[in-house]
């Protein structure tokens, strides 16, 4: 017998890896100072970076213990954030002028979620009522939601000035940029969804045994149409975020290529791209590493060229670690059954 | 006798499994040999050897005296073997003749020679008695002539054996009958005919010799005149018919009570018609028939898994309109599904997940089970039920057969079901944890929960149930009460009276 070893054991030791590199390698990462009010430092700045992913991954985590994937978040993010800008910006000809925010940062935010919501509830829908493979039917609004983006921006960078919208990426409160904070809330409400309902018990069920959650009187097509419901919702925040920081809308490439990073942050916790099972903390942990590992990168002055190829290669070790260890339960579970 | 077609002593396994074993067959020429047993028993897996689909394991084939080794169904047809298997394997937006030659067209220096090919595809089709025009899109037929479109493609090859896997399946019975001439042509033509079905009056119609195969091995090999139906079944069952006595031991209470469900008509298209039943409190009723009779299609209308297209429901007097299984859990229906790897346990969930999850479902969303509730509900049921887990966290998958399916038992004995419907509960797990399930039916119906049984251990049924429907054909053909529930009863009724 082999003792117990948490599935969280490898990403945890990866992100020490990172940290404790850092530690040796790189003068003042782990230096903390209070400027203007809040932390600045490496780790913050880690934080702070790495919530859009994380959000995203949250989100992955429920679509792909469904047993399904989502491909589309990328491009929620850039309709969320084109969403966002036009109405700020009003700019001419657009079909968002009907609606006036009056600049109201919680109206903004409200309609924006709303673009959110219907891109989840479309994925939903083609995944859970149509009976659409996962992977197809998110790659139509992957390919095209960024165009829905464009139509809504006229092609162009929308650009605006509003302090109270760009305070979500750049204000902080009681100490603490305001991003890290919106990820603390996302994963206790997530936490709270899933384990406080018996929400999180009906998705791993779902994606362990379709047929036998639907002969147990789970309703298999509503729980599948909320994990992406849920996760276009993750992805919306995020999009906020991004278009706040960079005070402006771009459809070509906001969230571009978030998808893969955040479905690789998935992997990276632990959880089973078969379905069945999730860890919001592992995914959380994997979303840490990679933004971990980008920073790192970038601090110790490697090209940004080779920051892909490194981080390819840190993911792959740490799955196949994974899977190795796996691979030794299923073969002490043979040994217990025979 | 020279044999047209030998195998001796074939052996084939898979993992877990011996698929076949020392199985002999002889097909002569001019014959048509029928291919009989249940579901499982071994008659697929002997086509797919014939036809070079699988390698032997051990054993030998000759075809016409000469060893015979096919290396694919390709090659087999070669040397003189063709299959039409039960779903038409052709092209439906080619042309006929293009189906019938594909792979083998006429050709000549320059391509194609069409007008030869469409000729050859005539002449084909000619010998089946089949006269349309060759040119027409094949899938702008009827099954039916798709399906003789196969045959003349089989036969085009110069075949000496000719294997029809299920060939009526989806033909209705005028087409049948036309099917069943060509093959009696083709007979006479020299040709041996292997013949799979599950229809009984067709062996008997249409096949000079029978053999039949249990559990992978050979019962034996039977001229078809001499023998009675009811023999046949007791083959493919496994039970002698002259020595069926009656278990007349147990005390067996009908229920008078009225019924808590009750089907009228009840139907779907392509699968169960007509289904009249209805079930009371207490009592444990009986699903019989053969395999692919019918008996899990009836359940799994009766619990809104699948769509019926036909009749109507009610349980408690109330008719049941739209169906499903959330419905039929708020009715109070339970019903334990036959493939307990497909649809039964949740892989990767803990036992203690398996076991709750049904309760947790009909709470739903919003009213989770605590964890003390949780461990209330899986102490009981690990106790009444005797379920041998070392750690109820630990995933389901590790626990043995028989203990998987009490923890998908004691998930809906959790609801407190009214009517409980089994469907093979007792499949694939062994003798003792057997006994243990039909004691949990017996408790069950005497405190009042109407169970509906299905097993294909017709021993089973008659130890567990007090009445008994009888299904053949994907219909019902009687029902038996009391004193007539014995194994000879049931099997006389799916043989169909004549004995």
């Amino acid at each position: 017998m082999s003792r117990y070893k948490s599935p969280l054991l490898w990403p945890v030791l990866a992100l020490l890896v990172l940290l404790v590199f850092n530690l040796v390698a790189t003068p003042g990462f782990f230096h903390l100072e209070m400027r203007d009010g809040r932390l600045f430092g490496s780790l913050i700045d880690i934080l702070n970076r790495g919530t859009p992913v994380l959000l995203l991954s949250l989100g992955m985590t429920l679509v792909i213990a469904t047993g399904g994937i989502d491909l589309s978040v990328g491009a929620v993010m850039a309709i969320v954030g084109a969403v966002a800008a036009c109405l700020i910006a009003r700019p001419s000809g657009c079909v968002l002028n009907g609606i006036d925010a009056h600049g109201a940062v919680g109206t903004i935010v409200a309609i924006s979620m709303m673009a959110a919501l219907l891109c989840g509830l479309f994925n939903g829908f083609l995944v859970s009522v149509v009976g659409l493979q996962p992977f197809v039917a998110t790659l139509l609004l992957m390919v095209a939601g960024r165009g829905l983006a464009q139509l809504l921006t006229d092609g162009q960078i929308v650009i605006f000035n509003h302090a109270g919208f760009q305070s979500l990426s750049t204000g902080a409160t009681a100490g603490l940029v305001n991003p890290v904070w919106i990820a603390v809330v996302a994963c206790v409400v997530s936490s709270m969804a899933t384990h406080g309902t018996s929400l999180g018990q009906f998705i791993r069920a779902v994606g362990a045994n379709p047929k036998a959650a639907f002969l147990s009187g789970i309703n298999v097509q509503a729980v599948k149409a909320a994990a992406y419901v849920a996760c276009a919702l993750c992805a919306g925040v995020a999009g906020l975020i991004v278009t706040a920081d960079i005070k402006g809308a771009d459809a070509n490439n906001a969230g571009l290529y978030l998808e893969l990073d955040a479905i690789l942050a998935v992997c990276i916790g632990g959880t089973s791209l078969a379905g069945g099972k999730f860890s919001f903390a592992g995914s959380v942990i994997g979303a840490l590493v990679m933004q971990t590992l980008t920073t790192t990168i970038l601090t110790r002055g490697v090209p940004a060229e080779a920051t892909l190829v490194l981080k390819a290669v840190i993911v792959v070790a740490v799955c196949l670690l994974q899977a190795r260890q796996s691979q030794a339960k299923v073969v002490v579970v043979k040994e217990a059954t025979t | 006798m020279s044999w047209l077609l030998e195998l001796r002593g074939i052996t084939k396994s898979f993992p877990g499994v011996r698929a076949l074993d020392n199985v002999d067959f002889q097909l002569r020429p001019g014959e048509v040999h029928a291919l009989m047993g249940e579901n499982g028993a071994g008659k697929s897996t002997l086509i797919k050897v014939m036809t070079g689909l699988f390698a032997l394991d051990s054993g030998s084939m000759t075809l016409g005296g000469s060893p015979f080794q096919p290396k694919s169904p390709h090659h087999a047809a070669e040397l003189g073997i063709s299959t039409v298997y039960q779903e038409v394997n052709l092209v439906p937006n080619l042309s006929v003749a293009e189906n019938v030659c594909l792979g083998r067209e006429s050709r000549s220096w320059y391509g194609i020679r069409w007008r030869d090919m469409q000729a050859r595809c005539r002449s084909a089709l000619a010998r089946l008695g089949l006269d349309i025009d060759p040119r027409m899109p094949l899938g702008s037929f009827s099954i039916a002539v798709q399906q003789m479109v196969a045959i003349a493609r089989a036969v085009d090859v110069s075949a000496k054996v000719l294997v029809l896997d299920e060939p009526t399946s989806s033909l209705d019975r005028k087409e049948t009958m036309h099917l069943f001439e060509t093959v009696r042509k083709l007979r006479d033509d020299g040709i041996g005919i292997v013949f799979v079905t599950h229809f009984l009056d067709q062996v008997f119609e249409v096949a000079d010799r029978t053999t039949v195969l249990r559990n992978g091995r050979l019962v034996g090999t039977f001229q078809t005149q001499g023998l009675t139906k009811l023999e046949l079944v007791s083959h493919m069952i496994g039970r002698s018919a002259e020595g069926l006595v009656g278990d007349s031991s147990r005390e067996r209470a009908l229920s008078t009570g009225s019924p808590v469900l009750e089907a009228h008509g009840l139907g779907r298209k392509g699968s169960v018609q007509d289904i009249s039943i209805d079930v009371r409190p207490g009592e444990t009723l009986g699903l019989a028939g053969l395999l692919g009779s019918g008996r899990t299609e009836t359940l799994r209308l009766l619990f809104g898994a699948d769509k019926r297209t036909q009749g109507r429901l009610t349980t408690g007097g109330k008719e049941a309109r739209a169906w499903s299984p959330r419905k039929a859990m708020a009715a109070r229906l339970a019903f334990c599904p036959e493939d307990r790897k497909a649809e039964g346990v949740f892989p990767g969930l803990s036992v203690e997940e398996n076991l709750t999850l049904v309760v947790q479902a009909k709470r739903g969303l919003w009213r989770k089970l605590g964890k003390r509730a949780r461990q209330e509900i899986v102490d009981h049921f690990v106790e009444a039920l005797q379920i041998k887990v070392p750690d109820i966290g630990r995933p389901v998958q590790t626990l043995s057969g028989g203990n998987q399916q009490k923890v998908i038992l004691a998930r809906w004995l959790a609801t407190e079901p009214q009517v409980l419907l089994l469907d093979e509960p007792t499949r694939g797990i062994d003798v003792g944890a057997k006994f243990e399930v039909a004691n949990i039916i017996d408790q069950m119906s005497s405190q009042g929960v109407a169970v509906v049984f299905v097993s294909s251990e017709l021993d089973e049924t008659v130890r567990s149930c007090a009445r008994v429907y009888v299904l053949r054909d994907q219909r019902l053909v009687g029902e038996l009460l009391a004193e007539d529930v014995n194994e000879q009863k049931i099997m006389a009724m799916i043989a169909g009276g004549s004995s």
